[in-house]
């Protein structure tokens, strides 16, 4: 198990490298980093002065040592939009992305995974046709209506909730049930299959034959043997989540998160604080990773290392 | 052990009503039906038996029979869309069916009934350990604490006779070969300490050799812990060896209940004696198999009357009305459900004739093989180790000679699909040649292997997973025709077909239905048809009938000999039933862990094998004469083809087994007559 651990952070590190990589080429060698930083009628001095302050006249290796060196330090610079450290914006805004993607998706499992056992349970039945009815509507509507359709009705007739902005735990509601719901469908169609599989397979005969009581077969044995391709999922939408795709619902609830950050990079071309939040970002995807590699070992003794 | 059959204790043929104590299991007029897309489908049309106190019965039929439904009946396993419209069960005299039972019902069943299933390979929970997953039903029917049912669970592992039981309890199912899972499922369903133990098709997919240690398991646990027992099989031979009373199922209904060695030795009914007879024997060998023909009824439309009634050939008007299960003729006590029921001993039939076998075997070789081996690539150990190996076929030398059938027999990882999948250069050739009309073939490629193709053709073992199910049959059978650019225009290309179908016994109106619209036996004969139509001199069967049931291969079996006299084919028949090999094979090639350890005539193999390999694997077949000698089976199996060992492969479970044996490979080299033979000391 350590060794498998030992791997895995290993193979994280080099996918963090390549991302180091990657960045530094398209910032450095593709593109021009002062002409896009600078205004168009920035003088040959402005831009020479600017060039010096971000150490672009050096050599290119050169530059690439100190961007590696800066990136284990985790200092970028500062950002030109805001004028003070990048790192230190991404500490402001990056704890409002964790609060709303961990409780979104976090709320989408617990009631999914039940959900989706249940209308595995009795396939066709009533319970299971309601429940593909709703997910499929779920699926369908438009992730900014339906926030926009969650402010007007209980933030604006019925004043429960605050409309928009940053608090207490009355602002996450409204944005996490938005972000939890497009999830929650998948997660619950997903559970649904897989184990409405399960349960057909030989293996429960077995159980059931033994005279396992129904929620031992059902909770213990089919669901973890189901749990594999779940948590994939539900890894891709804690992933997606954390790397930008909320910015629909913080644009929507003027949630300070990282996505409406990024956004707010581009458009104001500042590549310093761009590069930090996509590297952060990386680190979080691996991060992430790494764990739900850690616990598919744990559900699933017979992974092993070479299926990497 | 002492296994030879015992007298039936007469109290198991009919239990009289007078007797206080009902009797343990007793079955009465139970009905299951199953909901499909299709129908309503009467699996179970009114089944009745009962069973006494350590008794064994056998539970016989083909596929779609109703015996397995009626034994899941039995544990309370039919759930929607199958339900239990009509009859009761009951259990020591108490019903097990109804809302007002289930507290004794899940009392009984997995308790004091327990089930093995046929497929080890996927009846464990593969995420669960062995010890784990027998410790459950410690914890749930005898309340026995975790570490109390872990003492246990040792225990039955080593009763079943598992080694290393320390090491087995922690491993996952996955660690395990099918023959250890199965004993590992026995261990299961004892760990409730069941008085009845219902085994359904249990060796079905084990190996013949693993099977007849599964068997003496069984016989031994029968006879040690008193356990009655429901074995539930289509293989008489397993029943001969098993039970002393048998039902024989057909469409859904029980057809003839007697002891075990009156139905097998005198089968009343025209089913039961058309099964018996379409079994091929492995101590004679006929001519050409008896078969029953046609197909067993549509059951979402079961007949009025006798449903055997088609295929009979004793049926009157008065078998249109459906016969009682009613006394049976003899005085054995037994019952049957006929209203003609055979009266006279079955004959043994003819035995083989000496000139037996293909007509027109010419002495050249049309395939010769030398020293093919085939290895795969199975990955690293770990990240940086070393490669490693399957040695699937290692140094396989023989030759086909024209018109003959050479049978290639073994288990499975024997290595014989292997090696005719490279014969036909399916499988990537790692040394060796191979030649075919003299001519090496070995690093063919572009047309001229294409042109070869036409000439050497394939018949798979599954007729369902074989045969692409959006494509009609004439698609189908016409496509190898199109694919090398011979066919002619559509009409004589239809004709074609048809013909092609006429010739394996399919009407012409086939040509436009799907697979799926056939029957396993139906579909088994679209692949031939497909297998002929660049008409090839040299087919590979690849257990052309180890998916069918026995009445439908006799008949598979039989056209595959027509075929050969009528077109002069040369076959290479892979398959590891020996009776059937026997039957259909001029010579009868033999391999053990992807080498052939002997080779040589069929009768003279089967009469006197002399590799003890081939001893081993002739003696696990179980014989269906119940007076037949039962042979001493032999432990052990078939080592990994990623590590075997360097001296003689089979040293492993050999009872002549030296030093040399371990130390070097004995070659295959002839003996007196033509034989060839693997081995240091024989």
């Amino acid at each position: 198990m350590s060794r498998f651990v030992v791997h895995r952070l290993w193979q994280g590190v080099i996918v963090v490298f390549c991302v180091v990589v990657v960045v530094f080429v398209l910032t450095r060698l593709i593109g021009d980093p002062v002409r896009v930083m600078l205004p168009l009628e920035a003088t040959a001095d402005q831009r020479a002065l600017f060039e010096a302050q971000l150490g672009l006249d050096r050599p290119i290796w050169e530059q690439f040592l100190v961007f590696v060196g800066d990136a284990v330090a985790l200092d970028f610079g500062d950002s030109l939009w805001q004028r003070r450290p990048a790192m230190e914006i991404i500490a402001e805004r990056l704890p409002a992305t964790l609060i709303l993607t961990f409780s979104a998706i976090g709320l989408a499992v617990v009631v999914a995974v039940p959900l989706g056992i249940l209308a595995a349970l009795k396939p066709e039945g009533l319970f299971d046709r309601v429940v593909v009815l709703v997910s499929l509507i779920g699926l369908s509507v438009p992730q900014f209506w339906l926030g926009l359709l969650f402010i007007v009705l209980f933030a604006v007739q019925l004043g429960w909730l605050p409309t928009s902005g940053r608090g207490g735990v009355e602002h996450v509601i409204l944005p996490a049930l938005t972000l939890a719901i497009p999830a929650m469908t998948r997660i619950i169609m997903v559970v649904r299959s897989t184990m409405m599989d399960e349960l057909n397979r030989q293996y429960v005969k077995t159980l059931r034959a033994k005279g396992l009581l129904e929620w031992q077969v059902v909770g213990v044995h089919a669901l973890r043997n189901a749990a594999v391709p779940v948590l994939t999922l539900c890894g891709w939408e804690l992933i997606r989540a954390l790397s930008g795709y909320t910015v629909v619902v913080e644009t929507v609830f003027a949630w300070p998160g990282l996505g409406l950050t990024a956004i707010q990079a581009i458009e104001r071309q500042d590549l310093i604080l761009l590069q930090a939040i996509v590297f952060v970002t990386a680190i979080i995807v691996v991060a992430v990773n790494l764990i739900l590699d850690i616990v598919y070992k744990a559900i699933d003794p017979r992974i092993e290392l070479k299926a990497a | 052990m002492t296994t030879t059959l015992p007298p039936a204790p007469t109290t198991l043929a009919a239990p009289p009503a007078s007797e206080a104590e009902a009797p343990l299991l007793s079955v009465e007029g139970l009905t299951v039906d199953f909901y499909t897309r299709r129908g309503l489908v009467h699996a179970v049309r009114g089944v009745s038996f009962s069973l006494g106190k350590g008794a064994a019965l056998g539970l016989v039929g083909e596929s779609g029979c109703g015996k397995s439904v009626t034994s899941q009946a039995i544990m309370g396993l039919i759930h929607l869309p199958g339900e239990i419209t009509g009859g009761d069960i009951s259990w020591k005299g108490r019903s097990l069916l109804g809302p007002a039972a289930a507290a004794y019902r899940r009392q009984v069943c997995g308790g004091e009934i327990a089930i093995v299933f046929q497929d080890p390979m996927t009846s464990l929970d593969p995420l669960f350990s062995i010890g784990r997953q027998i410790g459950e039903v410690l914890v749930r029917h005898k309340g026995m604490e975790p570490a109390k049912a872990r003492v246990r669970a040792l225990e039955l592992l080593d009763l079943v006779r598992i080694n290393a039981p320390e090491r087995r309890f922690r491993q996952l199912p996955h660690a395990l070969s099918g023959g250890m899972r199965q004993r590992a499922l026995i261990a299961m369903a004892l760990a409730s300490e069941p008085e009845l133990l219902i085994a359904d098709e249990p060796t079905t997919a084990l190996d013949v050799t693993v099977q007849a240690q599964i068997l003496d398991l069984l016989i031994d646990l029968r006879q040690r812990l008193g356990l009655a027992v429901l074995m539930i099989t289509h293989d008489l031979g397993v029943v001969a060896r098993l039970c002393q009373q048998v039902a024989v199922m057909y469409a859904g209904t029980v057809v003839e209940r007697d002891r075990a060695d009156a139905v097998l030795l005198r089968p009343a009914h025209p089913y039961a004696r058309g099964l018996l007879r379409s079994t091929p024997a492995l101590e004679t060998r006929l001519d050409r198999l008896l078969t029953i023909d046609g197909q067993p009824p549509d059951l979402r439309r079961p007949p009025q009357g006798c449903a055997f009634l088609p295929r009979c050939a004793r049926g009157t008007d008065s078998c249109r009305t459906r016969p009682p299960l009613g006394p049976k003729p003899g005085g054995t006590g037994g019952r049957v459900a006929c209203w003609h029921p055979v009266t006279e001993p079955e004959t043994v039939p003819a035995a083989a004739s000496p000139a037996g076998g293909s007509a027109a075997v010419r002495p050249d070789p049309l395939v010769a093989v030398e020293g093919l081996t085939v290895h795969f690539p199975a990955g690293r150990d770990g990240l940086f180790g070393p490669r490693r190996v399957v040695q699937a076929v290692d140094g396989v030398s023989f030759t086909v000679r024209a018109g003959e059938t050479l049978g290639l027999v073994g288990e499975s990882g024997s290595g014989k699909t292997t090696t005719g999948r490279a014969i036909l250069r399916r499988a990537p050739i790692t040394r060796g040649d191979v030649r075919y009309r003299g001519q090496s073939i070995t690093t063919l490629t572009g047309e001229p292997l294409r042109r070869l193709r036409r000439d050497m053709q394939l018949i798979f073992q599954d007729p369902y997973a074989s045969l692409n199910p959006r494509m009609t049959v004439f698609d189908i059978v016409a496509e190898p025709l199109i694919v090398h650019g011979l066919a002619p225009d559509r009409r004589a290309l239809r004709d074609q077909v048809v013909d092609l179908l006429a010739l394996v016994g399919l009407p012409a109106d086939a040509v436009t239905r799907h697979p799926h619209a056939f029957s396993g036996g139906q579909r088994q004969r679209i692949g031939i048809a497909r297998a002929l139509t660049l008409e090839p001199a040299f087919i590979v069967a690849d257990e052309p009938v180890s998916a069918l049931d026995v009445s439908i291969r006799a008949q598979v079996v039989n056209l595959m000999q027509d075929l050969q006299a009528r077109l002069g084919l040369t076959y290479l028949f892979i398959a590891h039933d020996l009776a059937v090999v026997r039957h259909i094979a001029d010579r009868v090639a033999i391999m053990y862990a992807g080498q052939i350890v002997e080779l040589g005539d069929r009768d003279r193999v089967y009469a006197d094998p002399r590799h003890p390999y081939t001893e081993t694997l002739l003696a696990a077949v179980p014989p269906v004469d119940p007076r037949a000698e039962i042979r001493p089976t032999r432990p052990g199996e078939v080592p990994s083809p990623l590590a075997p060992p360097p001296g003689c492969r089979f040293a492993s479970r050999c009872p002549l087994v030296t030093e040399q044996c371990r130390a070097a490979p004995p070659s295959l080299s002839p003996r007196a007559d033509g034989h060839l033979l693997a081995c240091w000391h024989r």
